[in-house]
């Protein structure tokens, strides 16, 4: 017999009440997993720090309108231009699965300006080498079942090739993974030379450029050079981080966002409250037997420390197990739906941090109020009440 | 002649109900010696729990002063008044009150948690006192599977454990049927008289105080004569 085991004992006075306590924890702390996850999804805040550094500039009234392939050039003769590259919206579905992102890409100039996309040089090769060939995140090629030598058949909802047929199809010569925020793991690259010659309108025109600087001049300076360029033009550009572009391009699911985390954290808080009031039934019960143990000589600061131990005990281990199980929902969802969601569902260490001071609050707000009642009843008082 | 072990000295006792002081225990002087059996006998609310509780420590006089082994106890903060109850006292209720999460054995070993022994001493400790009071096969029964009288024993083994001198008792024996009764009675006496505690007992029960060497007598709050 020591501490723990008085510890123990009482968490397991009523075994059913503890088990109902643990299983509520354990959705309390599995959903607030969940929640975090979609947070970090839609609020994209973890991009990495080439998403900072690299610009994007599409036409100024609307991203679907598209740019002129010779804008290119005259980005990289700008002052502070170190290199320049070009996408398009090419708005594939794979069979009746939801769309995608993939886009048609010089190849070299791309993986040059996106760091970030871990490509092995075996992949890279043999796509250079296929002029049909396609490389795809690891999210989009796990949730469809690709491999690599694949043939995949993709149907535009944008582009038709010059034979009237909206279906394109590529070979998979390469699967990459994303080492950056991973804006860019959930995309399919294939060549633009292929999308170009094949393509049966909107030849010479692009969606939108890629830009890096060489640091000789400050970012918003070389944002407005680009924009200054191809002022009062038919076409003129609007530029911006890559890491702005995608912020505003998460708002538009900001709303589903924000009404999904209400609805979450409603759930919680319910929870929460159904808990702590469990918790604290549970002490107010046991306020002869802390009479008890003073009379015995155990002083007000020990019983203290076994009451709030007791209930870190409760929390604590549930509440961590669950948020495990949470973070290996995510990565299933993650795995499954990679394609919808190129960042993936994923939790950080402000999360974590986050979710251990819920579970002290949940533990400290239940516990602290009716063990400092007791404890400052007298002990004559304490051993009086039934 | 005997050792004094207990004195109290114009001891006091006010308690606030509303607005109005209630006057428990008034002017109370009284000295027990080492190995003294005191019974403590008077009507309900006569004050002889309180005085109990005030010689327990468990509760502080508004005035004079209560001295245990030359200690002036009455002075002691909270914190101190805990550590020297756990090293000096052993207390026996009417109503057991054991912790019905523990085993006999947990229950008996929980005032050994407050001292630095190492757990098998403390075992050993738990067997000898299970086995004084008669239970050690019981050790590992809970108390909802214990009778009345057992459940007693099992308290007094938990008031022994750690060997203090003194023992209060608060009508030990006032939940028991006679002959369970008995045996209770028979085994404090056999700790009075062999082991040489002190023991201050409140009780009711002519019978049960017939155990004790004298008995003190409490009427409104004041201590009259002791019958040998």
């Amino acid at each position: 017999m020591n501490r723990f085991t008085l510890i123990w004992r009482n968490m397991w006075r009523k075994p059913v009440r503890t088990l109902f306590t643990m299983l509520a924890v354990l959705v309390v702390f599995f959903l607030f997993t969940l929640l975090e996850g979609l947070r970090l999804a839609f609020s994209l805040s973890d991009l990495g720090a080439e998403a900072q550094e690299r610009l994007l500039t599409s036409h100024k009234v609307s991203l679907i309108m598209m740019l002129p392939e010779a804008y290119q050039s005259r980005i990289a003769r700008l002052p502070g231009v170190d290199a320049v590259s070009h996408s398009t919206w090419f708005g594939g579905r794979y069979q009746d699965h939801p769309e995608f992102a993939q886009y048609p890409v010089v190849a070299e100039e791309y993986l040059s300006l996106n760091a970030e996309i871990d490509l092995s040089e075996e992949y890279r090769q043999a796509w250079l080498a296929n002029r049909g060939g396609a490389v795809v995140g690891r999210p989009v090629a796990n949730q469809y079942g690709w491999q690599v030598g694949d043939r995949v058949p993709l149907k535009s909802s944008i582009w038709t090739r010059a034979n009237g047929s909206n279906v394109w199809e590529f070979d998979i010569e390469g699967i990459f993974d994303d080492s950056g925020g991973g804006m860019n793991s959930g995309v399919l690259l294939f060549h633009y030379d292929y999308f170009e010659e094949a393509r049966a309108w909107g030849k010479g025109t692009v969606g939108w450029y890629v830009t890096r600087g060489d640091g000789s001049i400050p970012l918003e300076g070389l944002m407005a050079g680009i924009d200054a360029e191809f002022a009062n033009s038919p076409a003129e550009t609007k530029t911006n981080t890559e890491a702005a572009f995608a912020q505003e391009y998460a708002r538009q699911f900001g709303n589903i966002g924000f009404i999904v985390t209400l609805i979450l954290a409603a759930v919680v808080f319910m929870i929460m409250l159904v808990t702590g009031h469990t918790m604290a039934q549970s002490v107010r019960e046991r306020i002869h037997e802390i009479g008890v143990l003073k009379t015995l000589g155990f002083t007000s600061g020990s019983i203290f420390r076994l009451t709030v131990l007791e209930g870190l005990l409760l929390v604590l281990p549930v509440g961590l197990l669950a948020m495990l199980l949470g973070w290996g929902m995510l990565n299933v969802v993650t795995e499954r739906m990679g394609a919808m969601l190129p960042g993936g569902l994923k939790i950080g260490t402000y999360s974590v941090v986050l979710g251990l001071s819920l579970m002290l609050a949940i533990t400290l707000g239940s516990v602290l109020p009716p063990v400092i009642r007791a404890l400052r009843l007298d002990i004559v008082a304490l051993l009086r009440s039934s | 002649m005997a050792e004094q072990l207990i004195r109290l000295t114009d001891v006091g006792k006010n308690y606030r109900k509303g607005r109005e002081a209630v006057r428990v225990l008034d002017g109370i002087n009284l000295g027990i010696d080492k190995g003294d059996f005191v019974g403590l006998m008077g009507p309900s609310g006569s004050g002889k729990t309180t005085l109990l509780n005030l010689l327990g420590g468990l509760d502080k006089p508004s005035q004079g002063t209560i001295e245990v082994d030359g200690k002036v106890v009455s002075a002691l903060s909270q914190g101190a008044l805990a550590k020297w109850r756990s090293g000096n006292i052993g207390f026996v209720f009417q109503f057991y009150n054991l912790l019905p999460v523990l085993s006999a054995a947990r229950n008996v070993a929980l005032p050994l948690l407050l001292t630095s022994l190492p757990a098998s001493r403390r075992k050993q400790h738990v067997n000898t006192a299970l086995r004084l009071v008669g239970l050690a096969e019981r050790a590992s029964h809970y108390p909802r599977e214990l009778s009345g009288g057992q459940e007693q024993r099992v308290a007094i083994a938990r008031a022994i454990v750690s060997d203090p001198p003194i023992l209060l008792c608060d009508e030990p024996t006032g939940d028991l049927d006679r002959s369970t009764a008995d045996e209770i009675m028979a085994l404090l006496q056999q700790l009075n008289r062999d082991y040489g505690k002190t023991i201050v007992m409140v009780t009711h029960d002519p019978r049960a105080a017939s155990y004790a060497h004298r008995v003190l007598h409490l009427d409104k709050g004041e201590l009259g004569a002791a019958q040998q």
